[in-house]
């Protein structure tokens, strides 16, 4: 019964442990729903036919009016409302309770949310972009706050949400019984890209989550892979020695560069990096700047001041964001792309179609996306 | 479908013998300029539908670039464009003003058989006024458009790199024209009463115009100091919802809903009072309950004010809160519900003429009980924080504000059409307009509930392909529903000149507004009527009711 109605709602799978009695709620109220639309508009059908007015009917009616509802049937209905709506509330109002009062015991994972990407740190010192790894059968809190406008955190198979501020901490917990993957969507408008802040929870066994944890554990600065599969990454070790332009591959594909930016010279929200260095770039004020180290470094720390023709002053600043030496990367990677020739235009690729420019290493969100490893992009087994 | 006007033994309007207000004078100075309530109400119709029509044309837009995962004609800075200004364009300019300014201001005086609203010029003000805003507003569109969402939500709002204050001020403008109307009514209602005209048997009508505006002049200026304090924010950089200087930015949004929630009612009450007119007429039968339409009327306007905290379930708001709010959003629910059961009763022992009126009279009812009850599901704490910012909400309030407001404001368009402009429209074209604006607003709006189910976010530019198929099911339902307003309001424009002569009192109806020639002379009577009669008492014939009227 559950599974029919799961399946009728469209709802996703119930992945958590508040998940079914929430639903069960759900199919209540939306079952009373459509049978009282239903019901009132069949009864009215049945009224506006069975009182027609008849061709042998008078223009007027009898003089004596037909008798109006009482006070009482009002209140009578109105207060078997009140009661049923009631009793909604009381059973909604106590799972809002369970779903926003954290038990004891908690295991803390602290979730930072930025234009336009989700970073997860565990206590042990291990962090991680895009996914977030908890262990099955524990509950887990996190402890989540935004760097720059309002977020939210949304995973359909949990039930669960919880906006995430600036300038403030929001908590939300859940326990998720068995291991398996679950998208994680921003559901507060956040700007441009707002619909492309997706992650993954990833739900692992608390043994694989023990071997995911020390396998990040230590120094987050050690390349260790921006992702990974989590049955892998035990076997991945330090980083091996990796050439400029390819860790700045990296750190763009990390930072959200290649959210807005491409690398093969398609058009996207930003400036593609194809073929950019050392040409005079057109800005939107009808002036030139040559596309130097100088301008790109510019452009990433203080981006409104050299706008480019044709392109909307969406960019946020990364001051503070990059490191010096990342910095550098990103412009030794786009200086490594003055050869690149854009396609000519009207070409669409069909990859851009999807989410992910085309071309691109991004940062993985769902399964079967190219994923960086420290030697380049990896393409999973199929 | 019976002809709405058999030719039985004339009745004679008491409109004395003077031209109709449509003849009166010519020229165009003498509409620009004028200071009739019915030729600025013919004004703002004009501003209104074509508002719509931008409105609806923004969100043909939308539904095409749904039509697939990614890009589909627009990049993601347009789509979030085009979503803030369609609902800007919706809300402010077509959904608020809509029945006020148009049919409020036509028949609220007719009703209370006054000559004209209290203040005639300030009437004409707040069109000007409600054409500066619009100008401003879409001036402010053209000039670049902003991307916040109708809800300028902070911090994004103070962030944004668009250019937000010429929308901002263009709202601002509107809300003062708001205002104005908003007081209009209410001293018109009070002081402007012909004799017998009492609290007890004041048109329904004019009822929810009433309640209308006192939340017209109660909830706009907080929208106004809302406007103004984000316009400091993003525009000097004043900071009080920004928390990188301190501000609070979930402080606006309490502000934000302290107005928007009761604008919900400003939009769905006066469908409310079109329905409560229409049912009674075509029924020939007096509502099954006066005062419980009245008491709720009342009651949505005032308990309509302390339901704002349930946008904020998952804002941040403590437990305690958003246990009241949930309450109290049951609360308002009940009060609607009553209406619908007395609209439903009403039928009950009628004697029903079943014209293209009581057919949007029966959208509405379905639509509107089916918007209403997911209202309150999700005034249900638990369940909103899976709805809550999915499509499930937008088709929610779509269902109130499209399937409620829209549906009501085309039939008061229909019905009121004879009064209006002396014509009728035709029947069956009407008829068929109706059935199809209903289909297409189900295809439209019911996938998009089961979008929300599968947890579709709102404001999503692109979004994961397993709910594409419904996406494109809505927007063909939108394209549906855009022909069928077409075919709607094209009726009428063709009725206006191609249609059959209407007798003044073609519906029978025992509506004061009725006992006047259609159209209406430009002073309404001929002299004061006497109304101390009720205007749904069916127990009188039409002779019985004008002698009444007419006797000093």
């Amino acid at each position: 019964m559950n599974e029919l109605l799961r399946r009728l709602l469209f709802l996703p799978p119930q992945a958590s442990t508040i998940s079914s009695s929430v639903d069960h709620l759900h199919y209540v109220v939306i079952l009373t729903t459509i049978a009282s639309a239903i019901g009132l508009s069949l009864l009215s059908l049945y009224w506006i036919v069975r009182y027609r007015r008849r061709e042998s009917d008078d223009i007027e009616p009898p003089a004596e009016s037909a008798p109006t509802t009482s006070l009482w049937v009002e209140l009578g209905i109105a207060g078997l409302l009140f009661a049923l709506f009631f009793a909604w509330w009381i059973v909604g109002f106590g799972q809002y309770l369970r779903m926003r009062v954290a038990p004891a015991n908690t295991y803390d994972v602290y979730v930072t949310a930025k234009q336009w990407m989700w970073k997860f740190a565990y206590p042990e010192g291990a962090h991680s972009i895009a996914q977030l790894y908890v262990p099955a059968g524990r509950p887990i809190r996190l402890v989540m706050s935004s760097r720059d406008v309002i977020h939210s955190f949304y995973v359909p198979d949990f039930r669960l949400k919880q906006d995430v501020l600036p300038g403030r901490y929001t908590t939300l917990w859940f326990e998720a019984p068995t291991p398996g993957k679950h998208e994680i969507l921003c559901a507060e408008y956040c700007g441009t890209n707002h619909s492309t802040m997706r992650a993954e929870v990833v739900v692992l066994s608390p043994e694989d989550f023990g071997r995911w944890l020390a396998g990040r554990g230590g120094d987050p600065t050690t390349a260790a892979p921006p992702d990974g599969d989590p049955a892998v990454v035990t076997s991945v070790g330090p980083g091996k020695p990796m050439s400029l332009e390819r860790v700045g591959e990296q750190v763009a594909a990390q930072v959200g560069c290649l959210r807005c930016h491409t690398l093969d010279g398609t058009p996207h929200i930003g400036p593609t990096w194809a073929g950019v260095y050392g040409t005079q770039v057109p800005l939107a004020d009808g002036t030139h700047v040559l596309a130097d180290g100088e301008y790109l470094t510019e452009s990433m720390m203080d981006p409104m001041v050299h706008i480019r023709a044709g392109f909307q002053p969406v960019m946020p600043s990364y001051l503070g964001r990059l490191q010096p030496a990342e910095t550098a990367a990103i412009v030794e990677l786009i200086k490594s792309l003055r050869d690149v020739q854009a396609p000519s235009p009207g070409v669409v690729p069909p990859s851009q179609q999807g989410l992910a420019p085309p071309g691109v290493t991004v940062m993985p969100r769902m399964q079967g996306d190219v994923r960086v490893g420290p030697n380049g992009p990896e393409v999973p087994q199929p | 479908m019976t002809n709405p006007a058999p030719e039985t033994a004339p009745v004679l309007p008491i409109a004395g013998d003077q031209p109709d207000y449509l003849h009166w004078t010519s020229g165009v100075s003498s509409w620009l300029f004028t200071r009739d309530h019915k030729r600025i109400a013919i004004m703002f119709y004009v501003a209104v539908i074509s508002m719509l029509g931008l409105g609806g044309f923004f969100a043909l837009a939308l539904r095409t670039e749904l039509l697939t995962p990614g890009r589909t004609i627009m990049d993601a800075t347009t789509y979030n464009r085009l979503f803030t200004l369609h609902g800007v364009t919706m809300v402010w300019l077509f959904l608020i003003p809509s029945i006020p300014t148009v049919f409020g201001n036509f028949l609220v005086p007719i009703q209370i058989g006054a000559r004209d609203l209290a203040f005639p010029r300030l009437n004409l003000a707040s069109f000007y006024i409600y054409l500066l805003g619009a100008l401003v507003t879409i001036g402010g569109m053209v000039a670049g458009g902003t991307d916040t969402g109708w809800t300028f939500y902070t911090p994004y709002s103070d962030q944004t790199p668009t250019r937000l204050v010429p929308v901002l001020v263009g709202i601002f403008i509107l809300g003062i024209s708001s205002i104005l109307t908003g007081l209009n009514f209410i001293v018109t209602i009070h002081r402007l009463r012909a004799p017998g005209i009492t609290w007890r048997n004041l048109p329904l009508f004019t009822w929810s115009i009433y309640a209308t505006s006192l939340i017209l002049v109660l909830a706009t200026p907080v929208l106004g100091m809302a406007l103004g304090l984000i316009g400091l924010d993003h525009g000097l950089g004043l900071g009080l919802f920004d928390p990188a200087v301190g501000g609070d930015p979930v402080l606006f949004q309490h502000i934000f809903w302290f107005y928007s929630h009761p604008a919900v009612y400003i939009m769905i009450l006066p469908a409310m009072g079109v329905i409560s007119e229409i049912v009674p007429t075509f029924s020939h039968r007096r509502p099954a309950s006066y005062m419980a339409i009245v008491v709720s009327t009342i009651a949505i306007a005032f308990v309509g004010f302390l339901t704002w905290g349930h946008h904020m379930f998952v804002a941040g708001i403590s437990e305690l809160d958003a246990g009241f709010f949930g309450a109290l959003s049951m609360f308002v629910a009940v009060f609607s519900a009553i209406k619908v059961f007395t609209w439903v009763m009403t039928l009950r022992r009628g004697s029903i003429r079943f014209n293209t009126p009581m057919l949007y009279f029966f959208a509405f009812l379905f639509l509107f009980v089916f918007g209403g009850m997911t209202g309150v599901a999700v005034a249900t704490q638990s369940l909103d924080v899976h709805w809550h910012d999915t499509y499930f909400v937008v088709a929610h309030f779509h269902f109130i504000m499209v399937g409620g407001s829209l549906t009501g404001f085309l039939a008061a368009a229909y019905y009121w059409f004879p009064k209006m402009f002396g014509r009728m429209y035709d029947e069956r074209v009407g008829m068929v307009g109706a059935a199809a604006v209903f289909v297409g607003f189900f295809v439209t709006f019911m996938p998009q509930f089961l979008l929300g189910n599968m947890g579709m976010p709102r404001r999503y530019y692109s979004y994961p392909a397993h709910f594409q198929w419904l996406h494109v099911l809505s927007t063909a339902g939108a394209f549906i529903l855009g022909s069928a307003l077409l075919l709607a309001l094209g009726n009428l424009l063709v009725a206006l000149v191609n249609g059959k002569r209407a007798i003044a009192n073609p519906w029978h109806s025992r509506s004061f507004e009725w006992l006047t020639t259609s159209p209406p002379p430009k002073n309404n009577f001929g002299a004061t009527p006497n109304l101390s009669y009720s205007p749904y008492d069916y127990s009188l014939t039409e002779e019985q009711a004008r002698a009444q009227a007419s006797s000093r």
